[in-house]
């Protein structure tokens, strides 16, 4: 893994309110180019919000906020050129075959017509998804539909993948398989971005933070939270945390 | 323009892939233009007639004969008093009685003037008015007749009155068939209804199913998304237009005096209106059903106000103002003059400016609508 020291996502006091209600408040980190950062929290403990501002599709309420150099505030474009992102429900067409969803968005991010077909014959051969290429995506299995839309998220090299839970609901199988698309690309020098509730997954990420109510309550890589809260393992550190 | 390229592929591959949208998108209309062609019409058949004579002359009996003669009106009853009638109207038997006083036809002939009593049932104003209209005409013709009868002999020619003659001749509508009027309004609105659904439910759609967020976040533009969005309707409503006059012209004979070109040109036009519209709608609101109930909204204000059921000319003055700005009264307009007036690219001008200014605007407002940020 090349984790270089090169600041990639900067946060300062990122806040977004809803009148009173303050879903994130006052967060601040950095995360490093070519580093897995693990973003953790309970639900409803301001994950998807802070996550939303910092791929522009939501603007912070206060703070400041740089994604791959660009400020969330003027540049929310230029950020979404140079980032991937997966949301937590699946959100590629299930009226469209594999192909056919690979060749949308590899279009719309503007690749060019032999890119995209080197692009998705590559993806359908990484995944095993020759069989069903021709498939629509809609009746394929969860797990395959996370794997493509990861891939389809990684599609035009982006420098940050932000990606929104994506192992719910898959099996351990899959999700070993997955954690290796994600190491696969971190290797390849793309920062990950990802929330999980699967604790497990908190141990494979290089730092680790924590959200409750809204702020980030710790933040280190899991090996220095474990001894920082003495505990065990991940599980026991996301506990003592949530818990309060 | 690639990545607009690449939002039509999607859309359309959508849209055909759609097994259950496709029949209700082409073949419901057409239903629906057959069967309101042929239902939308205002003229008025087999009106019930009941009568009570008090004169029980051949002269009153030559007058409800011609009642009986015409195909309009079905003579039903003659009721000995106004009572009786009075009911058989108040059951809905008849729709019309016609009284006609004792000494009738003395009155007529010394007199030359007699009032002939006339009760129309006008639960249906419109429908009152049309047959006060026939009943007049059915009378005055006969009138005209007894005159000529009685001056024959007894006048000097010189003494004859000189009867002024309306002559009516239709134009663009000779036969006065209502389905050459109503077949091309018709068509507007199936175009109309289908495309405005068709583009009011479709961003709301990804929106619901998640994929507008995927979208989003990527660089794509505002007005690329939305120009993607509108092509495949223009299409579709092109085609519909196409389908539709092939069937006014094969079913209904109806004419097409105009240019085809110019039709299809300022139909465009008025698609790109209708869409601008339907995909403003869809980005105020977050579920299909609030997207359809708001979208029924403007189609029914739109069509009753649109001069294609009831002339914008009775309309109210503050009615008539609102109908400037409802696109469909210009396509019905547009429709009925270069269909059946053959009208030129000059005679459609205003609405061809007036249309594309609508459209200009209503497309800003989709794309500025269009917001890529919750």
């Amino acid at each position: 893994m090349s984790v270089r020291d090169e600041n990639i996502i900067e946060v300062e006091g990122l806040t977004k309110a809803f009148g009173d209600f303050k879903a994130v408040n006052e967060i601040s980190f950095v995360v490093k180019r070519g580093e897995i950062f693990g973003f953790l929290g309970a639900n409803g403990a301001g994950k998807t919000t802070a996550m939303k501002m910092l791929i522009g599709i939501s603007t912070p309420t206060s703070g400041k906020a740089k994604v791959a150099g660009f400020d969330v505030f003027t540049s929310a474009e230029d950020i979404k050129k140079n980032i991937g992102y997966m949301s937590q429900k699946f959100a590629l067409y299930d009226d469209l075959t594999v192909r056919e969803n690979i060749t949308f968005f590899g279009g719309i991010y503007g690749l060019k017509r032999q890119q995209i077909k080197n692009k998705s014959n590559q993806l359908i051969e990484e995944l095993g998804l020759e069989d069903v290429k021709n498939q629509l995506v809609g009746s394929l299995p969860l797990g395959w539909k996370q794997k493509i839309s990861f891939s389809v998220a990684m599609l035009h090299e982006p420098k940050i993948v932000f990606l929104d839970e994506p192992t719910g609901g898959v099996d351990p199988i899959t999700r070993r398989q997955f954690w290796e698309m994600i190491y696969k690309a971190a290797d390849e020098g793309t920062t990950i971005f990802v929330t999980t509730h699967y604790m497990d997954e908190a141990e494979y990420c290089n730092r680790v933070s924590i959200m409750v109510n809204g702020k980030i309550e710790a933040l280190d890589t899991p090996q220095k939270l474990k001894e920082q809260f003495k505990a065990d393992n991940m599980n026991d550190v996301f506990l003592k945390l949530a818990r309060g | 323009m690639n990545t607009i390229r690449y939002i039509i592929q999607k859309e359309f591959k959508q849209i055909f892939r759609n097994k259950g949208m496709l029949p209700l998108i082409f073949v419901l209309p057409l239903i629906q233009l057959i069967i309101l062609s042929n239902a939308a019409t205002f003229e008025i058949k087999n009106i019930k007639v009941g009568y009570v004579d008090f004169d029980h002359s051949s002269t009153s009996d030559g007058l409800m004969d011609k009642f009986t003669a015409s195909t309009y009106f079905q003579v039903k009853d003659q009721f000995p008093s106004q009572q009786l009638a009075n009911s058989a109207m108040l059951n809905g038997d008849i729709d019309v009685i016609i009284t006609i006083p004792s000494h009738f036809e003395r009155d007529l002939l010394k007199e030359q003037k007699v009032n002939l009593g006339l009760q129309i049932n006008a639960i249906d104003g419109a429908a009152a008015g049309v047959t006060n209209f026939y009943i007049q005409q059915v009378v005055s013709t006969y009138n005209n007749a007894i005159r000529a009868e009685l001056i024959q002999g007894n006048l000097p020619s010189e003494m004859l009155p000189k009867n002024l003659l309306t002559i009516p001749s239709f134009w663009y509508n000779e036969t006065l068939n209502y389905k050459t009027f109503m077949v091309p309004g018709i068509l507007v609105l199936i175009v109309t209804m289908i495309t405005l659904f068709l583009s009011g439910m479709n961003i709301v759609r990804e929106k619901e199913i998640g994929t507008l967020e995927q979208i989003n976040v990527t660089p794509i533009k505002k007005h690329q998304f939305i120009i993607g969005k509108l092509f495949p309707f223009v299409l579709i409503g092109l085609l519909l237009l196409t389908i539709g006059l092939v069937i006014s012209k094969v079913i209904f004979s109806i004419p097409i005096n105009g240019s085809i070109l110019l039709m299809y040109g300022y139909t465009i036009i008025y698609i790109l209106v209708i869409l601008g519209i339907g995909l403003f709608i869809s980005n105020f609101t977050d579920t299909q059903q609030q997207a359809m109930f708001i979208s029924w909204f403007f189609v029914v204000i739109f069509i009753l106000m649109s001069g294609l059921f009831t002339p914008i000319e009775s309309m109210p003055k503050w009615a008539q103002v609102l109908t400037d700005f409802n696109p469909i009264k210009y396509f019905v307009e547009v429709m009925r003059m270069v269909m059946l007036k053959g009208s030129s690219f000059q005679d459609i001008l205003p609405q061809i400016i007036k249309t594309s200014i609508y459209a200009i605007l209503m497309n800003g407002l989709a794309v500025w609508s269009y917001k890529k940020t919750v």
